[in-house]
């Protein structure tokens, strides 16, 4: 299968802390509109990578290039900026605040940058978007109700909407159905990915699930150490034998 | 900027109490410029509290701006009113934006212990030094208004009446700015504004700037009302000490909390004082206490409890 031009060109990627190897030899091409699992055990570097390509750590040598833009040395404010986002593991978002002004917060942010953060922020445009988002990530049962009393689940989809109103062009999200009853999480991805694919985002998405994975992407990266075990097309990637003994935990 | 009830209480309040002045006596004309003097400081914790930070050193700036105003007024013989309040509101407002860049990087204790020892900085160089007042301060002359030199106090009371309205309907507007919002969201977590895309650290250091220039312009207006600074009065921590009691008696609520705090503070110590002139901090303390247990959101939430009631 040919791809078309990567928007996302990582070479070379490391990442020590010490004596210890968070990541190393990662050289990855993301094109527009993949939906890539990144798959792996618990400390094979998955998050590690994505704290990499947010600007959340910087690595110790290697390049990440979005867009033709070079992404190493800058911070997660400059990288949301150039146009990739993302979403995290435990749900980070304003638990004193409703679901509405969440949201109201994030879109003005993502619309008033430097010197119009100083506009008064309630419109009726702000408010038309806000429902929007509500709407599509299926939230507005829940517009008026504080973050601190809703559930994992409703905060994590909060989290992925509110990371998508800068529309980025680049989401990753960091485990999206941790937290989440096995009942739920087939809904909750329908909502995600349905939301993601009208908005033709390019996804990367960290999973332990192989049920979410097999279903949901187009592509698979295994992690094992630190290091890429697979790049392969999920179907693939399942059956590969280092993706099941490092991954997976079933032995030949 | 004027469609909001705040914003009408405050013009319409404002103008009612101006009007009004000019039939009280003098002495609750003194209190109510004291009070609205000092709630220009409260407005500025106010923001700050509202984004997690409480600063035990804002008498810092409170005391430069009043000490701008009386060494304006001894070396250079500045004695305009406006001149005099623009010159402690820049200056103090140009010192927050320095230090801000220090300040921005610091949370809850260390960011409210800094301040403190910034203030405290000030005041050893001021008691020390003898061309600065040391520990006597200095006299200042009447304030005049574009040259004429009123009478009585009640000009001065409707200028800084003014000035407190103005600057509640400033923060007021600024509240509702994208930028003016970001306090829960920091407050809540800052990783998120980050990715969000907005920089915390400009967001504080704006916020820390302004609350500065309010602070220097409350000391400003104090300075005038009182006609004297001296270091115990203006920058010593317990200065900063009551700032942060009068913003806890207030609420962070509403942008005319600081002003009914402030006046309450004022009317509580003269009284406690009169009652008890060797423990009147007694009486303050025990008030504190009991805002503490009974009112955490301060003397606003009670008021807005009130208000919803009757609505």
């Amino acid at each position: 299968m040919t791809r078309a031009a990567p928007i996302l060109e990582i070479r070379d990627l490391l990442k020590t802390f010490g004596a210890v190897v968070a990541a190393k030899d990662i050289n990855i091409d993301i094109s527009r509109g993949e939906i890539v699992g990144i798959i792996g055990a618990n400390g094979a570097g998955k998050t590690c990578f994505v704290n990499m390509v947010t600007g959340y750590l910087s690595p110790t040598s290697g390049s990440i290039t979005f867009e033709g833009v070079e992404l190493v040395g800058k911070g997660p404010r400059e990288v949301t900026h150039a146009g990739i986002s993302r979403s995290f593991q435990v749900s980070q978002v304003f638990h004193s605040m409703t679901v509405a002004e969440n949201l109201r917060i994030a879109l003005a942010i993502a619309e008033n940058r430097g010197v119009n953060a100083l506009r008064i922020m309630e419109s009726d445009a702000l408010e038309a978007k806000c429902n929007d988002v509500l709407k599509r990530y299926k939230l507005e049962d829940y517009r008026d109700m504080t973050v601190s009393v809703l559930s994992q689940g409703i905060r994590k989809l909060l989290d992925i909407a509110m990371a998508v109103v800068s529309e980025p062009r680049i989401l990753l999200l960091d485990e999206p159905t941790s937290g989440i009853s096995v009942e739920e999480k087939f809904d909750f991805m329908d909502v995600v990915m349905g939301a993601l694919r009208e908005d033709n985002v390019t996804v990367l998405f960290v999973e332990h699930d192989m049920e979410i994975v097999e279903r949901y992407v187009s592509r698979v990266l295994a992690f094992y150490q630190g290091e890429i075990i697979a790049d392969m097309s999920p179907d693939k990637a399942l059956a590969d034998d280092k993706v099941q003994e490092f991954v997976i935990g079933k032995r030949h | 900027m004027l469609r909001d009830t705040t914003s009408k209480v405050v013009l319409f309040g404002g103008i009612a109490i101006i009007l009004l002045g000019a039939m009280m006596p003098n002495w609750i004309v003194n209190q109510l410029m004291f009070g609205f003097s000092r709630a220009l400081a409260i407005l500025g914790l106010l923001v700050l509290w509202r984004t997690g930070l409480v600063s035990f050193g804002h008498a810092f700036y409170f005391g430069l701006g009043a000490y701008t105003v009386a060494i304006v007024d001894i070396q250079l013989g500045v004695t305009d009113v406006f001149i005099r309040l623009l010159g402690g509101a820049i200056i103090a407002g140009f010192a927050g934006f320095v230090i801000g860049f220090i300040m921005r990087n610091y949370r809850d204790i260390f960011f409210a212990m800094l301040n403190t020892a910034i203030s405290m900085v000030l005041y050893g160089i001021i008691v020390k030094t003898e061309s600065l007042g040391s520990t006597d301060g200095f006299a200042i002359s009447l304030p005049t208004i574009f040259g004429i030199a009123p009478e009585t106090k009640y000009p001065l009371f409707v200028i800084i009446t003014m000035i407190a309205m103005i600057s509640a309907l400033a923060v007021n507007f600024y509240l509702k700015t994208t930028v003016g919002r970001l306090t829960t969201p920091i407050r809540d977590n800052e990783i998120r504004v980050e990715y969000l895309g907005f920089s915390v650290a400009h967001a504080i250091h704006l916020k820390y700037t302004i609350s500065a220039v309010l602070a220097g312009g409350a000391g400003a207006l104090m300075a005038m009302s009182l006609g004297q600074v001296d270091p115990d009065s203006m920058i010593n921590w317990t200065v900063s000490g009551e700032l942060v009691f009068i913003t806890i008696l207030s609420g962070p609520g509403n942008v005319i909390a600081p002003f009914i705090g402030s006046l309450v503070f004022e009317v509580l110590r003269t009284y406690a004082f009169e009652l008890a002139p060797q423990a009147w901090q007694l009486i303050v303390g025990a008030t504190f206490l009991t805002i503490i247990f009974f009112l955490p959101g301060g003397i606003w939430s009670l008021i807005a409890k009130l208000g919803r009631k009757n609505s």
